[in-house]
């Protein structure tokens, strides 16, 4: 049967009416302020003491209720950390679920709705979580005071358990009941930083096990219902083209093969199984219309972004006369830099599950952004968002690609279920599942950029105008978060760390050209910041050198306003012998990048293979994110996101013919892998400043120490992306 | 077609198309989820199990293919090897996001079964194939000496 869809359901997009209100967030981070229906899960039962953020039951377990998405940066057991150390628990008894989707108990306290992303975790719950552990602690107290009738002020609490000199002592499990009567306390006293046990140390993960014993239902993916159906979805092969037509009936023979449902978005095959949806959408035939799709070449796109250079743009940053300043100078460095479209390839492919009633939903995925996931599932489904219930799982990497202004896989999973019911259906299990080839077509990427970048510098060497082009699309234009962060046409995320660099540089101005593609594009580990650090970084080297300069000496001189950013620079030259003799064929480079409030400075040492590709033999960084929570999950968050970013330095693009993405997997689109990995070792400052991000901020300064090492070999920064593009990888 | 198997030590008998990937026999047909999908085309390790003790991508291995094998899973790995595995995976608290462990693990139970004290280069061997987008591989690394220690130990 062939079938037209004449009338395609609009897709959802989340509606700006449903912000209500912006204020600048207490950290200056954006908040959103809205409200939405429901409230918090309320204690059901006589022996638990049930708080928003934290369950204590009967059997001494306590359930921490993490707000967060974890997708590997260890921010559930973080949180757990938070409430263990002012609940005086022993970490065995230590536990951690997902919060259900409530925006108004739930809420990241930087963005005003319930979302993870930008770092921010630790950072917006340091406070709140504590204080959670604070709150049940004195309820404990209180409890156990009148149970053993002496005063409260004479209990401890220690590991776990509550005791008093006359003898008398109680498990958490014990007093739980208790304690779920007792007035909630305003503002039960925090510990001091010296009273921690837990905040500074570094207990292990509590998703280790789960973990390493492929325990069931961890992840979406892993999902599994009684009747429940797999869909899989043939999706337009540009972006922007829609499904003109299809030919279902060679995949209604695929055995297995339920139903064919055309969306918006594609056409969904659902079988009894993964395997025979698969097959199906082998079997369908699919004309597209193309007509408003993108059709250039990447390459096209790069020629276009690399023009817009050339012209001034909007005005994102401007100190002093920066033309005047060139124009004056005894030296003008010029450089232009291309970079490409970049995929986010978690390990897990994006995959929802959805059941839906015709009056209720719910979804079990990894979800990131849930508050917009409930308001666009809503929107689809002709329900108000307290109808929306989302089941948060561990999610399988994200990178930022779960965190999704458009919330597009939760509307085509609502799509789906509402035409499945529309069908006469009765309302059953669906789980879309994404192909890795589904999630490197995809889009969604980090947007292809250009810079164009000229610095004047005096006789002596001393910068003393900077002028900044960079041209790409906006990861923000044209979503939701546009009117809140988009200011005179500047999307700050596509300058970010350029005009607000801690270097103390005199007339510098940014400039933005803002491209259009209809290719998709998104944050990704670290957003701007993963090509501003990186052109900021090799120009600051290239300059340091033809000023006659060592680079690490020459940055100390800029950075005399930001002691933070100072001391991780110093820190890492000395632990990596900045300045000591090397090895023959091995090289040094550095770089220096402060993003998501915290610091993070690399020194990568390389040599050359044969073939002349390059090893990164050894990346010493040291890292300042305030207190340090956990420090082995600092370590571990700074080894990621170096091997997140020399992955795609080495030689990850997504490159597009005529309109068509032109890789498709592992074997085009090629990860970093075990022998790529550079030693890595990791320093972090002390510190008692508020804790800052640590998930992405490793990421930034790889690039740029690479190239900066590999420019002390060659004499030339890559300023072409990646590096496979120079045979250097 | 009915393919008799053993399979985390148990015998069964699978009535499934024989050309259907192991992958998908395991998580949708048996519920042993443990095994992941992450690229379906042999790329990247995530849904490695062994078949007579070698390890194999079972998104590329067909039930056909497994008449009469030994197939262990993550879900019923047991040896000593896989234990000093496990203990060492949890000391260096190795996994981010997990989704690839399983695979990281079957893969490296597998070469301290054939190499008990393995070199950098035996590793880089073994578990080149395994991709981890966390990029955890230093603690894989320094993981699988750990766990040739206390094998030995």
């Amino acid at each position: 049967m062939l079938h037209h869809l004449t009338s395609p359901i609009a897709a959802a997009t989340p509606s700006r009416r449903t912000f209500l209100k912006l204020t600048a967030g207490a950290a200056g981070g954006l908040l959103l302020a809205l409200r939405l229906p429901g409230s918090p899960a309320k204690a059901a039962t006589g022996d638990s003491l049930v708080q928003p953020f934290l369950h204590i039951r009967a059997d001494g377990s306590v359930m921490v209720l993490s707000k967060h998405l974890d997708k590997g940066q260890g921010i559930a057991t973080g949180l757990a950390t938070l409430v263990a150390d002012e609940l005086d628990a022993a970490w065995d008894q230590v536990q951690v679920e997902f919060a259900p989707a409530n925006a108004e108990v739930y809420k990241n306290l930087f963005f005003g709705m319930q979302g993870t992303g930008g770092s921010t975790a630790i950072a917006n719950s340091f406070q709140q979580y504590r204080q959670a552990g604070a709150t049940a602690r004195a309820m404990l107290i209180a409890a156990a005071a009148k149970a053993w009738s002496v005063p409260a002020g004479e209990i401890t609490v220690s590991a776990g358990n509550l005791s008093h000199a006359s003898g008398k002592s109680a498990g958490f499990g014990e007093m739980a009941g208790l304690a779920s009567a007792e007035p909630v306390p305003a503002e039960a006293p925090l510990k001091t930083p010296d009273q921690w046990v837990y905040i500074g140390k570094s207990f292990p993960r509590l998703d280790t096990r789960s973990k390493t014993t492929g325990a069931a239902g961890v992840y979406g993916m892993d999902q599994r219902f009684d009747n429940m159906l797999v869909a899989v979805l043939a999706r337009p092969n540009r972006f922007g083209g829609t499904v003109a037509s299809f030919d279902d009936s060679a995949a209604r023979a695929v055995d297995g093969v339920s139903d064919i449902i055309g969306l918006p978005s594609g056409v969904a095959v659902l079988a009894k199984d993964t395997w025979s949806a698969m097959q199906g959408r082998d079997a369908l035939s699919v004309t597209f219309d193309d007509s408003a799709a993108e059709m250039r070449s990447s390459d096209e796109m790069a020629k276009e972004l690399a023009e817009l250079t050339a012209q001034p743009g909007l005005k994102a940053h401007g100190e002093g006369d920066a033309e005047a300043a060139l124009a004056g100078a005894a030296k003008v460095i010029e450089a232009d830099y291309s970079f490409p479209f970049l995929a986010h390839a978690p390990m897990e492919p994006l995959d929802i599950t959805v059941l839906f009633d015709g009056s209720t939903a719910t979804f079990w995925t990894g979800a990131q952004f849930q508050t917009i996931d409930q308001m666009v599932a809503a929107q689809v489904l002709g329900l108000t968002p307290d109808k929306i219930a989302i089941n948060t799982l561990w999610a399988g990497g994200s990178f930022g690609r779960r965190a999704q202004p458009d919330s597009h896989y939760f509307a085509e999973a609502a799509l789906l279920a509402k035409a499945w019911l529309d069908k006469g259906n009765a309302p059953r299990h669906l789980k879309i599942v994404w192909t890795r080839e589904d999630d490197i077509k995809g889009g969604y990427y980090r947007p292809m950029m250009a810079h164009k970048v000229r610095v004047g510098l005096d006789a002596e060497g001393r910068i003393v105008g900077w002028n900044h082009r960079v041209a790409g699309k906006s990861i923000m234009i044209g979503t939701a978060f546009e009117s809140f962060v988009v200011k005179n046409g500047v999307d700050e995320t596509s300058v970010e760390g350029l005009g607000n660099t801690p270097y103390a540089l005199e007339n510098l101005h940014v400039e933005v050209h803002n491209a259009k593609t209809a290719v998709p594009v998104l944050w990704w580990r670290s957003v701007g910041h993963t090509h501003t650090a990186y052109v900021m970084e090799t120009m600051l080297d290239r300059v340091a050198r033809e000023a006659g300069k060592d680079p690490v000496a020459y940055r100390e001189e800029l950075l005399k306003n930001d002691p933070r950013k100072l001391a991780v620079l110093k820190l890492t030259a000395e632990k990596a012998g900045w300045g000591t003799p090397l090895a023959e064929g091995r090289f040094r480079g550095v770089a220096v990048h402060k993003s998501f409030n915290s610091y993070v400075a690399e020194i990568a040492e390389i040599s050359f293979r044969d073939d002349g590709t390059v090893k990164v033999e050894k990346v010493v960084c040291a890292v300042d994110c305030g207190v340090p929570v956990n420090p082995d999950n600092i370590k571990a968050q700074i080894e990621g996101g170096i091997g997140y970013g020399l992955g795609a330095i080495l030689r990850n693009e997504i490159t597009l013919t005529a309109g068509e993405v032109d890789q498709s997997n592992f074997d085009s689109y090629l990860p970093l892998r075990l022998t790529d990995m550079p030693q890595i070792e990791v320093h972090i400052i002390p510190s008692t400043e508020a804790p800052t991000g640590i998930g992405e901020p490793g990421t930034p300064p790889i690039g740029p120490a690479v190239a900066n090492a590999i420019a002390a070999a060659r004499g030339e920064w890559v300023t072409n992306l990646p590096f496979s593009r120079s045979g250097l990888a | 077609m009915a393919i008799s198997l053993t399979l985390n030590g148990e015998a069964r008998v699978i009535d499934a198309d024989p050309e259907t990937p192991l992958l998908w026999i395991l998580r949708d047909t048996l519920g042993l989820t443990g095994t992941k999908f992450g690229c379906g085309v042999a790329q990247c390790g995530a849904c490695t199990i062994h078949l007579d003790g070698t390890p194999v991508r079972s998104c590329q291995t067909f039930l056909g293919d497994a008449e009469g094998a030994n197939i262990t899973t993550i879900e019923g790995i047991e040896s000593p090897a896989a234990a000093a595995i496990r203990a060492a995976w949890t000391e260096l608290d190795v996994p981010q996001c997990g989704y690839c462990q399983s695979g990281q693990i079957m893969a490296a139970t597998a070469l301290l079964t054939e190499t008990p004290k393995p070199t950098d280069e035996d590793i880089d061997a073994a578990m080149d194939g395994n991709v981890c987008r966390c990029a955890t591989y230093a603690r894989i690394r320094s993981a699988i000496h750990l766990a040739a220690e206390k094998l030995e130990g």
